[in-house]
Formats: C-alpha cells, sequence, structure tokens
C-alpha cells in the first residue's frame, strides 16, 4: 500500500481516549524456560523431523463460552510441528518441563525493579489455555511475577500492572485450509509479558511509552534483538465506541499511527451508526440464492466459483452508501464485513456500494436489486462459493452489519502494515488458566530482591560513553542504544591493552552492517575476534582500514586467528621491531635533514617508512615511533 | 476462620490484593486473583481478611445424546487411569471424570462408536495396583461379558498396565475384546493423548479381536494407535506418548486415526471363537529378581525363604554368576520353581550355550523363552496358583497360554 492521506486530529481527551500497551519481549537467556535447550532460532530446511497433532479441548465447569475459543475450535485442524537437533522432548509435549528457568527469573526480577512494581513471594506457574496450536501442549506456561508498578513520562506515571514471564509461542509458518505447520524452535524461548494500566493519554504518548520500556528492556542487556523479538500489542478505546485490542505492532514508530487510525475508525463507525439509526435500518438476515441471475456472468470471481457453487445474497435495509463508507484510509465498512466473512474460508464479498465492478454488469445488479426486493436506500451483499462456505460467509456479514446498527464490536484486530488494523477475532474472555502442577512454586527470596542490580540505563550510558571515551554524540548514541553488550564484551576482553575505542565503536556501528550486507554472517564472531582485530591494530600490526576484511576473513575460515588472517591478507608480516629497525635505518640516512628541520622531519619522514610498509602497518603507529626517535635523536644531539 | 476457595483481601503494605483462595504445597498463602493468575505469600508478612464465604458452583447441564440401538454396547471399567478430565478454571481444580455422561462429554466422538456403561472399580494410583486386585477386576469384566457387554475397556495407569493386562490375559477366555487403554499425557491438556487412545480402544473394542489388548499411541503424531498382545507389551519410556511396545513380536494390529480403520498383523482369536470362562487362582508371592554384577547370591536365598516361586532377570542369554548356581539348587530342590528371563529384555534365553548356562539348567531354572521377565512373574503367579507341583509349574511355565511364548523368533 502507498502512503496514505494524514488522519484528521482529534481531541483525545473529550473522545474519552483511552489505551494501554502490552509488550512482549523475549529474553537472551543461555537454555529455554522449560528446558535445557538453547533459545536458537532455526531456519525450517535444518528441521529434523516432523509430527503432527489434534488438540482437544477439555470441558470447564466455568459453564460460559469463551467466544474467541469457541471461534478457534469451529473446524477441527491438524497442526503440524517441525523439530530441530535443538529442542527436545519438552517442546514436543513428550516430557515434563524443568524448573522456572532461574536466569530468566533474575532478568525478570531486574524489569519489576525498573517498573517499581511489588514482586510477589511465590511466583506460581500456571496453564493458560490455547488451542490455535502455537502450544503444542494446548496452554501457554505463564507466570505472574509482580504487579502495581509504575514508569515516568512526559504525560505523569503511567501504570505497569503486570509483569509476567511465560513461554514464547511456536512460530506459525504456514496456514493451510486443514492443517497449519509450526516451527517449534521458538516455543519455550523465555518472554516477559508487560501490561501498562490504560493511562496513555494520546497517540504520541502511546509511542512515548512503548519506546520507554523499550529502553528499559534493551538497558538489561539480557533481552533478544531483532525482527519479531519485541511485539506490542495496543489496546485503544473511546468513551463511545469499544476496547479494541491490536495485536502484532513489530514497529514502534507505527504505533502512533496505529492508535490514530484506530480511534478515527472508531468515530467513523459512530457516525455511520448514527446516521444507520436515523434512517431506521434495520438487517433481517434472510440469506437468498441468487445463482440463477448470474447464469451468463463475465464476472471472472463468480464464473469460477459457480463451477461448484453458488452466489448467495443478503440485503442490509438503509445501508446504501455507508458500506463504501472509508472509516480509515482505504478502508471500508465493507472491508470490515469482508474481515469477518472471511474467517468462513471466502476470498472476499461484494456489495451494491461498490458495483458495477468485477464483471458484475449493471443490467445484473438491477436483476439482483429486483430479486432481492431492495430499495434505492438498501445494499445488497453477494458472495460466490461453497454453498455452506457462502452461508457462513453471509452469516457472518449479517453478524457485523448487526454491530454496526448500535456499537463498535469488542475485538481483537492485527495490525497492517500501513497503520490500519483487521479483524481476527472477538476479544477473548476471561484467560482459562489452572496451576502448572509440574512446576513447583519459586520462592522470591529476599537475597534475590536485594541481589537485583539495576543496571545502567541507555541513556546514562551513552553519556557515559561519550566523556569516558570521547566518543561524539551520534556514535555514543547508536552503540549504546544498539550494541552495547558486544561493545562492552570487547573492551573487557582486551583488558588494559592499548586501544582504539572510537574505532571499536564505528566497527560495530558501521563495519558490521557493510559486512552484513555483503552477505557475511558477522554471529560468527564472538568478543574474542574482535578483541584480536583491534590489539593487532593497536600494536601497528596491521592498519585500521584493514579492519573488515580482517574481519571478514575470520568470518569465512572459522578457527583462524586474526594474526593468520592478517597473514593471509599479506598483512602483519611487519612486527613492531620491524618497523623500529626500518625507521632507524631511515632517520639514520638523514641525520642532516633532521637536524636541520627538527620535529618538522617527522611528516616526511613518515611518508616514507610508509611507502616502504605499504600500508600493512597504522599510520598512527608509524608517526608514534617516528616522532619518539627523533625526538630522543634530537635530545642525544643537546 | 478461612477456608480454601473463599474470596479474600490480602494486605501487603500499602498493596492489597484480592482473589480466591488456594491449596498451598509449600506453606505459604496462595490466592488465585481476578485475572486468572496465581500468586503467593508469605504468611508473616501480611494480612488476610474475608470477603465471602465460598459459593457452591452450579452443576452445569449435561447433554449427551440418548443410546443408539444400532451401535454396541461397551463397558468401561475403570482402575484409576485418568481417561478423562475436568477442569475448573475458576479454582483451577483438576479432576478425574468416570461416569459415562462424564466421559462421553469429554470425549463426544465415542457416541458414534457404541453405547457405553461405565463403572469404578478401584480409584488407586497404578503403582498402588496389586496381583489380588486382578482377581476382582477378572471377576468384574466376567460379569460385563456376562451381562452382554460387546466389548471391554480398561483404564488404567501406565505405569503397571503391562501387569494387569497380562494377568487377565491369563486369567480370562473371553468371546469380546477386553482391551486397556490409559494416557501419557495427563487427560487435562487439550494435547493429551487420552481422547485418540480412547477412541482407538473404543474401535477395537468392537471390533472381532477376542483377546486381551493393550491400545495406546504408535507414534509422536496422532496419526494411529497400536494394538499390542497383553502378554507381549511393555512401557519403554517415561513420557512419550508411544511408550508401549511390543516386545518380541509386531504388534497385533493398528488403528488408524481420525478414520479409525484396523488393520492387523498377526492371527488372532476372533470374536464368539472362544466360551467366556475365568481361571482366577493365583498367587501373588512370587518376586521378580534382577542380576547385577556381585550381587550376593544372598538375595536368592532371602526371596527363596519368603516366596513360593522366582523369577530372575539374568544377564545376556540368561545368566547369573556361578556363585549363585548352589543357592538355585537348594531353592529348587525345595520345590520354589526358578525361571530365567533376560534383563536384555529383546530376545530369547538360551541357557544351554555357555557352561554356566549349562550349570543353571543343570541347577533345575526353567528357560523363560522369550517371554518378558514381568509376564514371566505375572504367569509365575497364575501357575503357581493352578498347582503345587513344581514338574507341573514348568510345564505350564514352557506352554504358551496366551500369546506370551513364541517357538519362533521373528527379526
Amino acid at each position: 500500500m502507498g502512503s496514505v492521506p494524514m488522519t484528521k486530529e482529534y481531541d483525545y481527551d473529550k473522545l474519552g481516549f483511552k489505551a494501554g500497551l502490552e509488550i512482549h519481549q523475549q529474553l537472551n537467556t543461555q537454555e529455554k524456560l522449560f528446558c535445557g535447550c538453547p533459545t536458537l532460532l532455526r531456519d525450517t530446511e535444518d528441521s529434523a523431523y516432523q509430527y503432527y497433532r489434534y488438540l482437544h479441548p477439555t470441558r470447564s465447569e466455568m459453564g460460559e463460552v469463551d467466544r474467541a475459543a469457541l471461534e478457534e475450535v469451529m473446524h477441527k485442524r491438524k497442526f503440524v510441528y517441525m523439530a530441530y537437533d535443538t529442542t527436545c522432548l519438552v517442546e514436543n509435549d513428550e516430557e515434563p518441563p524443568r524448573e522456572l528457568n532461574k536466569e530468566a527469573i533474575s532478568i525478570t526480577l531486574q524489569i519489576a525493579r525498573l517498573c517499581n512494581m511489588n514482586v510477589f513471594d511465590e511466583i506460581h506457574t500456571m496453564r493458560k489455555i490455547v488451542i490455535d496450536g502455537s502450544n503444542t501442549s494446548g496452554f501457554q506456561r505463564t507466570a505472574l511475577v509482580s504487579t502495581g508498578g509504575h514508569i515516568e513520562t512526559s504525560q505523569g506515571n503511567v501504570g505497569v500492572g503486570v509483569l509476567c514471564l511465560e513461554e514464547e509461542a511456536a512460530q506459525r509458518i504456514e496456514d493451510k485450509a486443514d492443517h497449519v505447520v509450526f516451527s517449534i524452535d521458538r516455543l519455550g524461548i523465555p518472554l516477559v509479558e508487560i501490561g501498562t494500566d490504560p493511562d496513555i493519554t494520546s497517540p504520541l504518548h502511546a509511542r512515548e511509552t512503548a519506546e520507554l520500556i523499550g529502553m528499559l528492556l534493551r538497558s538489561t542487556g539480557k533481552v533478544k534483538r531483532g525482527q519479531g523479538t519485541i511485539r506490542q500489542d495496543i489496546n485503544v478505546s473511546i468513551a463511545r465506541g469499544a476496547r479494541v485490542e491490536i495485536k502484532g505492532v513489530q514497529a514502534l514508530d507505527l504505533i502512533e499511527t496505529i492508535v490514530e487510525r484506530e480511534v478515527e475508525r472508531q468515530v467513523n463507525l459512530l457516525g455511520i451508526m448514527d446516521e444507520l439509526q436515523k434512517i431506521n435500518a434495520s438487517v433481517h438476515g434472510d440469506i437468498i440464492d441468487v445463482t440463477h441471475l448470474f447464469g451468463k456472468t463475465q464476472s471472472e470471481v463468480i464464473k469460477k466459483a459457480l463451477k461448484k457453487g453458488v452466489v448467495l445474497a443478503v440485503i442490509l435495509h438503509g445501508f446504501a452508501g455507508l458500506v463504501g463508507r472509508e472509516i480509515q484510509p482505504g478502508r471500508r465498512l465493507g472491508s470490515e464485513m469482508s474481515d469477518y466473512a472471511k474467517k468462513s474460508g471466502v476470498g472476499g464479498i461484494f456489495h451494491t456500494d461498490e458495483l458495477p465492478a468485477y464483471g458484475i454488469t449493471d443490467q445484473e445488479i438491477d436483476a439482483l436489486r429486483q430479486a432481492m426486493d431492495a430499495k434505492v436506500e438498501d445494499c445488497v451483499v453477494l458472495v460466490a462459493d461453497f454453498k455452506e462456505r457462502a452461508f457462513n460467509a453471509l452469516q457472518m456479514v449479517v453478524d457485523r452489519s448487526r454491530f454496526a446498527l448500535d456499537s463498535v464490536p469488542e475485538e481483537t484486530r492485527k495490525a497492517l502494515p500501513n497503520g490500519n488494523s483487521a479483524y481476527m477475532r472477538p476479544l477473548p474472555g476471561a484467560a482459562r488458566m489452572y496451576p502448572e502442577t509440574d512446576v513447583p512454586p519459586v520462592v522470591v527470596t529476599h537475597e534475590m530482591l536485594h541481589d537485583i542490580v539495576l543496571p545502567e540505563l541507555l541513556p546514562a550510558r551513552k553519556a557515559r560513553y561519550m566523556k569516558d571515551y570521547g566518543l561524539n554524540d551520534e556514535l555514543a548514541e547508536r552503540v549504546a542504544f544498539k550494541h552495547f553488550e558486544l561493545f562492552e564484551d570487547i573492551l573487557s576482553e582486551m583488558g588494559d591493552e592499548d586501544k582504539n575505542v572510537t574505532l571499536i565503536a564505528s566497527t560495530l556501528v558501521n563495519t558490521l552492517t557493510e559486512l552484513r550486507r555483503d552477505g557475511s554472517d558477522v554471529n560468527k564472531l564472538d568478543p574474542g575476534h574482535y578483541a584480536e582485530v583491534f590489539k593487532l591494530i593497536a600494536s601497528g600490526n596491521a592498519a585500521k582500514e584493514v579492519v573488515p576484511e580482517l574481519l571478514s576473513t575470520i568470518i569465512a575460515q572459522p578457527g583462524i586467528s586474526a594474526q593468520d588472517a592478517a597473514q593471509l591478507l599479506g598483512l602483519g608480516t611487519k612486527r613492531k621491531e620491524d618497523i623500529e629497525t626500518l625507521v632507524d635505518e631511515i632517520i639514520s640516512q638523514r641525520m642532516d635533514f633532521i637536524a636541520e628541520r627538527g620535529l618538522g622531519a617527522v611528516g616526511p619522514l613518515m611518508g616514507l617508512v610508509m611507502k616502504e610498509m605499504r600500508g600493512s602497518v597504522d599510520g598512527k603507529v608509524v608517526s608514534d615511533i617516528v616522532t619518539k626517535k627523533i625526538k630522543k635523536m634530537l635530545d642525544d644531539i643537546i | 476462620m478461612t477456608e480454601e476457595g473463599d474470596t479474600v483481601l490480602i494486605k501487603r503494605g500499602d498493596n492489597s490484593y484480592q482473589g480466591v483462595l488456594m491449596p498451598s504445597t509449600t506453606g505459604s498463602i496462595v490466592i488465585k486473583l481476578i485475572n486468572g493468575y496465581n500468586a503467593g505469600f508469605d504468611p508473616h508478612t501480611v494480612e488476610m481478611e474475608l470477603l465471602e464465604k465460598k459459593s457452591d458452583v452450579m452443576a452445569q447441564e449435561v447433554t449427551i445424546p440418548p443410546p443408539n440401538p444400532n451401535l454396541p454396547t461397551v463397558s468401561i471399567l475403570s482402575t484409576g487411569g485418568t481417561i478423562a478430565s475436568k477442569v475448573d478454571y475458576r479454582t483451577g481444580a483438576v479432576t478425574s471424570q468416570f461416569t459415562a455422561e462424564d466421559i462421553l462429554l469429554a470425549i463426544p466422538e465415542l457416541t458414534k462408536i457404541a453405547n457405553f456403561n461405565a463403572k469404578v472399580v478401584y480409584s488407586i494410583l497404578s503403582e498402588n495396583m496389586r496381583p489380588d486386585y486382578w482377581i476382582k477386576l477378572a471377576e468384574e469384566v466376567e460379569k460385563e461379558i456376562s451381562s452382554g457387554a460387546s466389548g471391554v475397556i480398561i483404564t488404567h495407569g501406565t505405569d503397571t498396565m503391562m501387569y494387569t493386562a497380562a494377568a487377565l490375559a491369563f486369567m480370562i477366555k473371553t468371546p469380546v475384546p477386553i482391551v486397556f487403554v490409559g494416557s501419557q499425557r495427563s487427560a487435562d491438556r487439550p494435547s493429551s493423548d487420552n481422547a485418540m487412545n480412547a477412541i482407538c480402544a473404543a474401535q477395537v473394542a468392537t471390533s472381532d479381536i477376542a483377546e486381551v489388548t493393550v491400545v495406546m499411541h504408535a507414534t509422536t503424531s496422532d496419526d494411529h494407535c497400536n494394538i499390542h498382545r497383553a502378554t507381549r507389551v511393555r512401557k519403554m519410556h517415561t513420557s512419550r506418548r508411544d511408550a508401549f511396545q511390543t516386545i518380541n513380536s509386531r504388534p497385533l494390529g493398528q488403528v488408524d486415526y481420525p478414520s479409525g480403520k484396523i488393520t492387523t498383523h498377526l492371527d488372532y482369536i476372533k470374536r464368539g471363537e472362544r466360551e467366556l470362562s475365568i481361571n482366577i487362582k493365583m498367587t501373588s508371592r512370587c518376586a521378580l529378581l534382577k542380576y547385577t554384577t556381585g550381587a550376593s547370591p544372598e538375595t536368592l536365598l532371602f526371596a527363596s525363604a519368603n516366596y513360593k516361586g522366582i523369577v530372575l532377570e539374568g544377564t545376556g542369554l540368561g545368566h547369573v554368576s556361578t556363585e549363585w548356581i548352589p543357592y538355585i539348587e537348594r531353592t529348587t530342590q525345595a520345590g520354589i520353581p526358578v525361571v530365567m528371563t533376560s534383563q536384555c529384555i529383546n530376545g530369547r534365553v538360551c541357557d544351554r550355550v555357555y557352561d554356566t548356562g549349562r550349570d543353571i539348567l543343570k541347577a533345575g531354572v526353567i528357560e523363560g523363552e522369550d517371554m518378558l521377565p514381568e509376564v514371566a512373574l505375572v504367569k509365575l503367579m497364575w501357575a503357581a496358583g493352578q498347582t503345587q507341583d513344581i514338574d507341573e509349574i514348568k510345564k505350564i511355565m514352557s506352554t504358551n497360554i496366551a500369546g506370551e511364548i513364541t517357538r519362533s523368533s521373528q527379526t
């Protein structure tokens, strides 16, 4: 989708705007939450074996039917799971879980403290029923760790009501009519869920809050980074509208738009509702077979559907013009109806507000209106597909149309890449949870609370890098916000050795991006590799310009040392002693020149040395040696 | 005074938490919060206030279809293994379900296969099963069959299912299928193997396989169940769905899921081929001893003083240390049968290959052929119940009664 016109400005206070965030963040632990497997994502091509299961929801004593759960079981589906040599029987739901991962608990306690929360004395793991197949067990293991916190924002405190530690679900790979394929590498990676109270006052504030929480999480240095490792869900409502949960916002800079667009959607749906009520619109919901009207149709979609199916229609009294009305840029009430209809497996719907089009002619519409006894103020909705599917689809359209008469429906929606959203399912009822008896409760001891070390927040870290290492503002920001874990590891690996910190920082910020772009897997580099390379530069055995080549050589030949890489590149054969010998030689040949020029001789002499060395050493090192030797010589003369 | 199920308010410092009081295993106060999560509090740092006494949950309307006169009737006897569960998400309580109504509500697919009568015979953990309980179970099965059941399903905990199944195979001659079933993964979870195992068991119970069988998952996938002969099956994994495997033979057959199609791999006794009869005489005073390197022969001495029959689980082809041989001889001469099986589990015992083996035979050991050690134990209990004569026992032990011995070892 291209760019769409900017949304209207709203007075959010007056609309009774409320919003809250739910942020899911993967933790970067050694092992998964309930087993010893690494928290490693795999290529599905490397899957070692597959198996499949059905889920069979158990009876609940609660009596009430969960709308969302019910919609999920409408069709019993086969779930295919792809397993790896890095997954085990726990992910397969073939072995009881181990105890809660201690490392994950300690990170979660740190986050609780960052959000000023009250931690429970005992953490209890629960089974939360999830029957869409994304958990092999049919439930997600989740534990509430703390409540009652807050974070400080420019608009005042935002309450942080909930912090849970839970297992990540399996990744959905393929969605077919009769089966769904999941990859279980992701299943069981520790995940924290942070839920704010509905204290967010505007779209901009929503973004600020999300950014703040993201910053706090990253400050721990223990969270996963990259696509899909953090997900934001947003709950939005306005006074006359309804609570709507928008899931799966992956980019922070989309949050503002998503919230604005949801407000716009609800305002427009309320406008449509007011009009429908004024003209006494109604939905009787009689679904009529109108296949005979399309016997000679030129519409490709209908022709194809008629090979094995039917055309069914339903009349919406008083809806003419409103089904086609835009409620979000590029989306109409008709799009909402279509989202509902698609749940029963159809490709979409036609409605008379958008016809003639798609090969459906005026004549056909006239005949249709006549057959349906539709007046000019009525809208007719059509679906062409297998009979049962088409019928279910129109039932869903009828449901959605009835909502339009008196409310904005409470829904779970999925974020679209352009900031709009589409219907996913009804808002889930109360979570169906019961204790995970295989996992003993964890007592949070005074020692555990006492041992929580608050991490240096990223802005403070940036300021320190500028002050301590003389990094410029941009470089310090990028290293601190994006690369500090590796940066710190490299610095500590190098210890007290001489180091060019700016070079290290800019390597992480710039060079790695370039290497990645050129197809090198920079994840193969560990802090030790970097430290070796930077030591080589500091000792003068390679020029800083060759850092990218050294790193890519090490990536290409695992196990090779930085020294050997330099040798391979034809560098690093010159040791510091060799340089000194060469410098001594050149100085001894140009004693007069030096005596005449004094320290002014450094530049020209350096040029000579560098020419001899042909770029295999760092200029700064040569310059240091030349200057030192010339100074000494001059001192000797005096 | 507060009790589990009451709604309470917990005050800790400036914070308070409302929820339903839950059982605790650690001495802490555990409540289920309004959002469904449980949380625990140190009783020394909080105050608890009663908000509301617990109220009885209204029973849910149960509706199951009326019996279908065109379907056979199958009896479900439960011994404690859970084939159906109900979860109360309000309290988090999981309860096992034993009435026919409750089982059918949990696994409605069963109503398409048969009409069911259900009866609780025992309500015990399978590790607490005892040989004398087998007798009552066999009698209950006989009662069901003679009252017209077209098949009997016995739900059983998986740990000792193989012993009970083997016992019934020796005790009952049946004209209808007797099917043992259980679940490896708890019945409260949507992924449990309970439903598929029960559905496949019902298919076997209404089939013409008139033997005692165990029907459980064949693989980790929900693709098919294997039909194991009761005297051939062993639990070979602690937790996997496909833990049950037929040893020293092929499974009798399989049931595809969800189609319910049965394919058989071996000859079997067909429905109505045999008259119903039971022979429940047995003595529980037999022991299974595993010989381990360096094990003192006094173990055997102790066993022979206390038991009426002993099954040895020897090494390899069926050996124990030569040190043990005189003790074996003393045991058999005292009229206590000693049966040799192998801790290899797979394969046949043969004591004619090495000197030690030949000496063991001379000492009066009965070779257990290709019987599973546990099955040999159950069979010895049954055999020792039939007669006290060691030669007679030897004859019974060496004769195939219920598929536990085969003449030829295949693969």
